[in-house]
């Protein structure tokens, strides 16, 4: 998982104003057909192949990406401090409080084939039918039939990073209750939701004919996970994956949610840290005052407004060699699998807890760019 | 018309009234024309007259000629046929024998050979006519075994018997059981078709279900799948249960309209309908080997849904390459109802189910429903021709998207030790390498893979397959994939087997051929400029170029590792004979030299075939100079490619050395020193006349059989009398010993100077 950590030191939008950078600027010595086509106006002109192998198909440019991702070459990386954001101002509160507190279990996903926003009413009809046939396997039903199992479809307006970021979108199973009273409240059984933030950089790759949505948090049973993922891979021929949060993206993150102003407090600001030994691997539970550790990144923190990974070295250092003058333990040779603040709360596995609202964009966008560099 | 049962022609009156409601207008005429004729009583026979002898000739045809015995039964059958058709006679003792010694008659016939067509027509009918009993009825469809087809009008006919009520419900149900199994047997199928409705309004009998069931699952179409139709079968499912037939039939239904209907099948796979226990197979598979001809219809009749939709795709976890299912599913989404345009417009698509060759895949190219996923693609050479041609990004996209994520969540070495799927992943390799070879073109997924990856391969896993995807590396910059790709692989070569090592330089030969065949299609589309390094042509020429200098380089390492050996340096050489061909072969402005390293290992080589193999490869390196020296004196313009003044010497200098080696036994004039300690240490004072065409250590038991050959009784050969006359003689004797390179390159390089000798 080396190269993936590496990779990740590079900020995403960052390494692509550098990459327009060099297109205009042009590199004489080196030769770089992606980012220098002008230069080259007979490519267009004449030779179909060149075009397809050498230059300009979005495939192309993701491709040079992952090359600059997996090579050697090391630039600071910068992330902004999470903002409140102005589209967040237009998301629904009901939602927004259902979005938050709850554990969401994160997928990558690719672009999505022909999706259409204004079908959501005839994918919720599909998908009940699937979900009621896979739920009573080997009996057929048909389309539009009552069951007592309901998908519902619906956007999620305002959970976008930039205007041009895909609608997100909320997709909940619903067991119709039984009562015969007027304000039954039918019973939510799974909930799951596709959105991005700030992935336009990803948005330039794809053609208009798919839809960027390359981040899935879902909450509800892994069955009924496997279910809806399994009928959107086959609708719209996109691919999720668990996506992973490793220990180098987990201290950006306990960095970055503890340089947030928060005007009070929810939860202490936790580290777990797990040592692996036999028969049961032991784990150390490392919690700070959460105005300690703002008081700590304060120290540490030079540039407003921005993160830089030595100030995330730095940070997590000071916490390790504090916990090491009191208890003679090496937290750096342990793994950390868990960051809670009062931001949110991430596990190594891909579980994630938001708890602030007001920094939820900011928490999705690195989950966002996290997704985006698994389906790179 | 109201006659009794048992008169002889009442059978053809029924027939001929029977269907009017189930028959197309034109077949209805045809009835009634053999009613007519029927009322003068010899219709039968007349046309026994004259369609018997045609059949008996076919039979004769068909079955061994030298076997006279089979004549005998040929005319018993004739006979039982006249029997049947006139029907059972009163008389009622003799009935039963003779009705016994017809049926045997029959029987034999059917078992052994199979009957004709029209034996099959008259016997279907008196079977479901109800003319006799039930034993003999069940006999007699039980031999109702097709020697060659069976006459879509037979079983048209026999299916009208059905709606009279003549026959009892087991004889139905075995009707229906040999419907199921001869279906492929049936010339035609459009008037079978069109009973579609008769056929799905006998799912109501609960006993004939599973068989109509079975019968529907091979005879629908999507137009047969109607909205009331899937909601009869829904009833009928919530009457029944779950039912494997009707299961069967409702997945087939969802294939057709996914929006209509949500089935989810078991994942594991499951055969809906038994064939073992049927009676006819058997016969079929004997009558088909008796007769000695290739099978008139495929004799897998059990149509599982295993090839299917109902393959549940694996969640995540361990997903293969998904069930190609046409993307109807996508575009129907988002209609509420079907109209009568959209029927029309999915008549006239294509789903990729149904494309089975070449030329229907050209006819249908304009309107091919391509798959739902379009990783499924991988294992269809037809889609893969498709894709080949179609340059849609978003088709290319859908495959890069699916494949770039199977291939990491699939990639062995990311999971900790979970070698359990090794073989799911290797063989997902293998196809992508097959669709990779087919399309002579490399994924760009597969290429992020590689460079993902390699970092963190162990050299071992997979490694067949990892060095072949390295070969279909697109082309590119070769000084941009060198710290992604080949500074991992080079301490991995350096460490491991030789073996390793060979297999490593042939993928890089595979590499360079690749991209020599990519540039070489792409060069005669771009006019030449006179700037040509500043053109891509020229940049890529570098790039070709910087791959062949780190071969070189690794080659050159390697061999002193792997202390000369000839099974490497055969392998290093094969790069070369590719390198030194790019001028003509592949029509690029591109000379490069073996290294030194290499060269010298090869010339002084203890095997033959290397210093034959270094011959031809510099004979062919003569050869491509010449070619672009000519050139560049026609075109006179600047030179065109960067075939330096000092290539030409480098190459001068080798030959000289080689011809000094080989020929005039001068052996490095200039160049090289000994010291005289260590020439004397190898009992050599005499190096320098030591080295030629005899005494080359590869040469010289070549030399001595030469010898030997001469004077056979001679028992101290000395090679040093090998000259003048006898030199050329030797000459031959090497040629006719299959060294090729050598003789071509003695041929191009030595007797032009040497002419007069």
């Amino acid at each position: 998982m080396l190269c993936v950590a590496s990779g990740l030191a590079r900020p995403w939008r960052a390494e692509h104003a550098q990459a327009r950078l060099s297109a205009g600027t042009g590199h004489p010595g080196t030769m770089e057909p992606c980012d220098s086509p002008e230069s080259t106006p007979r490519q267009n002109a004449s030779s179909n192949l060149k075009d397809y192998f050498l230059a300009s198909t979005p495939w192309q440019k993701r491709l040079e990406s992952v090359r600059k991702q997996t090579s050697f070459v090391q630039t600071t990386p910068r992330r902004k401090v999470p903002e409140c954001s102005q589209l967040q101002e237009t998301i629904d509160p009901h939602k927004l409080a259902f979005l938050l507190h709850k554990q969401w279990t994160l997928y990558s996903l690719t672009p999505l084939y022909k999706f259409s926003y204004t079908n959501l009413k005839e994918y919720s009809r599909l998908l009940s039918a699937f979900v009621a046939a896979e739920k009573q396997k080997g009996l057929a039903v048909e389309v539009g039939e009552d069951f007592n199992i309901k998908v519902i479809f619906s956007t999620l307006l305002g959970i976008k990073g930039t205007p041009r970021d895909s609608e997100a979108f909320l997709v909940q199973i619903l067991s119709k209750s039984q009562l015969p009273s007027k304000n039954r409240e039918d019973k939510v059984l799974w909930t799951g939701w596709f959105c991005c933030i700030f992935g336009d950089s990803f948005l330039e790759t794809v053609s208009e004919d798919f839809t960027c949505l390359p981040l899935f948090l879902a909450n509800g049973s892994e069955s009924n996970t496997a279910i809806i993922g399994t009928w959107f891979q086959k609708t719209f021929d996109c691919y999720f994956s668990r996506l992973a949060i490793n220990a180098f993206n987990l201290s950006w993150m306990a960095a970055m949610w503890t340089a947030c102003k928060m005007d009070h407090y929810m939860a202490t600001t936790e580290f777990l840290w797990s040592v692996p030994c036999s028969p049961q691997s032991l784990d150390i539970s490392y919690a700070v005052h959460p105005e300690d550790a703002k008081a700590l990144w304060d120290s540490v923190h030079k540039t407003p407004g921005e993160v830089t990974q030595e100030e995330v070295d730095l940070f997590m250092d000071c916490l390790c060699s504090h916990f090491h003058r009191h208890f003679k333990i090496h937290l750096s040779a342990t793994r950390l699998v868990r960051v809670s603040t009062s931001v949110a709360s991430a596990h190594t596995d891909g579980k994630i807890k938001i708890l602030c609202h007001k920094y939820l964009i900011g928490v999705l966008a690195y989950l966002t760019e996290l997704a985006v560099f698994q389906i790179e | 018309m109201k006659q009794s049962p048992g008169r002889g022609n009442c059978v053809a009156e029924e027939v001929a009234r029977i269907p009017q409601s189930l028959v197309l207008p034109q077949k209805r005429a045809e009835y009634t024309t053999l009613q007519v004729s029927n009322s003068c009583q010899t219709s039968f026979t007349d046309w026994k007259v004259k369609e018997i002898p045609r059949n008996s000739r076919f039979i004769m045809k068909t079955s061994n000629p030298v076997d006279d015995a089979n004549d005998q039964p040929e005319d018993a059958l004739q006979r039982a046929m006249g029997y049947f058709e006139k029907g059972p006679k009163k008389s009622s003792r003799s009935k039963d024998e003779n009705l016994e010694t017809h049926l045997k008659a029959v029987e034999n016939v059917a078992w052994k050979n199979g009957l004709p067509p029209e034996a099959i027509d008259v016997l279907l009918n008196i079977a479901l006519s109800g003319t006799f009993g039930n034993a003999v009825n069940t006999r007699l469809l039980k031999c109702m075994i097709p020697a060659t087809l069976i006459a879509e009008d037979s079983v048209v006919k026999a299916v009208s018997w059905l709606c009279v009520g003549k026959c009892s419900g087991s004889i139905k149900v075995l009707f229906y059981r040999w419907l199921v199994t001869m279906l492929d047997f049936i010339d035609h199928k459009e008037q079978i078709n069109l009973l579609y409705g008769f056929f799905f309004a006998s799912l109501q009998d609960d006993v004939l279900c599973p068989y109509v069931c079975h019968l529907l699952y091979l005879l629908t179409k999507k137009d047969n799948v109607k909205p009331f139709r899937v909601r009869k079968l829904l009833d009928l499912q919530a009457k029944m249960g779950m039912q494997p037939h009707l299961q069967a039939l409702l997945s087939l239904y969802k294939f057709f309209t996914p929006t209509l209907i949500s089935v989810s099948l078991p994942v594991r796979k499951k055969i809906y309908f038994k064939t073992s226990e049927n009676p006819w197979t058997s016969a079929l598979i004997a009558v088909r080997q008796r007769n000695q001809r290739p099978s008139v219809g495929p004799l897998k009749l059990t149509l599982g849904p295993d090839n299917g939709p109902n393959v549940k795709r694996k969640w995540n976890s361990h997903s293969l390459i998904p069930v190609l299912n046409s993307g109807t599913y996508a575009r129907e989404y988002g209609k509420r109802e079907m109209s009568l345009s959209d029927y029309l417009n999915r008549n006239r698509s294509l789903p990729v189910e149904q494309l089975q060759s070449f030329p229907q895949l050209l006819q249908n190219i304009h309107c091919l429903e391509l798959p739902a996923q379009m990783g499924s693609v991988l294992n269809h050479p037809l889609l893969l021709h498709y894709i080949n041609c179609v340059r849609d990004e978003s088709i290319l996209l859908r495959l890069y998207h699916w494949l770039s994520q199977t291939l990491q969540e699939e990639c062995l070495w990311y999971k900790k030790n979970n070698y359990e799927q090794g073989e799911e992943f290797m063989n997902l390799l293998d196809t992508v390498i097959r669709a990779q070879c087919f399309l002579q073109e490399g994924f760009y997924s597969c290429e992020a893979f590689l460079y993902k990856s390699f970092p963190l391969w162990d050299g071992i896993c997979c490694r067949s397959q990892f060095l072949q995807l390295m070969s279909w590396i697109p082309f590119s910059s070769f000084s941009e994939i060198k710290p992604l790709l080949f500074d991992h692989l080079a301490p991995l070569f350096f460490t491991s087997t030789v073996y390793f090592k060979c297999s490593v330089l042939q993928s890089l030969k595979e590499l360079l051929q690749n991209w020599l065949l990519w540039l070489s299609m792409d060069v005669p589309q771009s006019p030449m400029t006179c700037n040509p390094l500043d053109t891509t042509l020229g940049a890529s020429i570098i790039s070709v170029s910087k791959l062949i200098e780190y071969v070189g380089w690794l080659s050159t390492i390697a061999l002193r590792l792997e202390n000369n050996s000839a099974f490497l340096l055969h392998f290093i050489l094969d790069f070369y004979e590719k390198v030194c061909d790019i001028y003509i072969n592949y029509n690029l402005p591109l000379v490069m030299l073996l290294p030194p390293g290499i060269f010298y290992s090869a010339l002084l080589s203890l095997d033959t075939s290397i210093l034959n193999q270094l011959c031809y490869i510099m004979h062919r390196y003569r050869d491509n100079m010449t070619a672009a020296k000519k050139k560049d004196m026609l075109e006179k313009t600047k030179s065109e490619f960067n075939f330096s003044s000092k290539t030409c010497e480098e190459f001068n200098n080798y030959l000289t050395v080689m011809i000094g080696c080989l020929w005039t036994s001068k052996p490095f004039k200039k160049e090289m020193y000994i010291e005289p300690h260590i020439l004397g240490k190898a009992k050599v004072t005499e190096y320098k006349s030591n080295l030629n065409l005899v005494l080359h250590p590869s040469l010289l038991n070549y030399a001595a059989s030469f010898l030997l050959q001469e004077n056979p009784e001679e028992k101290a050969v000395n090679v040093d009398t090998i000259r003048g006359q006898k030199w050329n003689k030797y000459l031959d004797y090497l040629f006719s010993e299959g060294l090729q390179g050598l003789k071509l390159f003695i041929q191009s390089s030595v007797q032009r100077f040497y002419a007069p000798q």
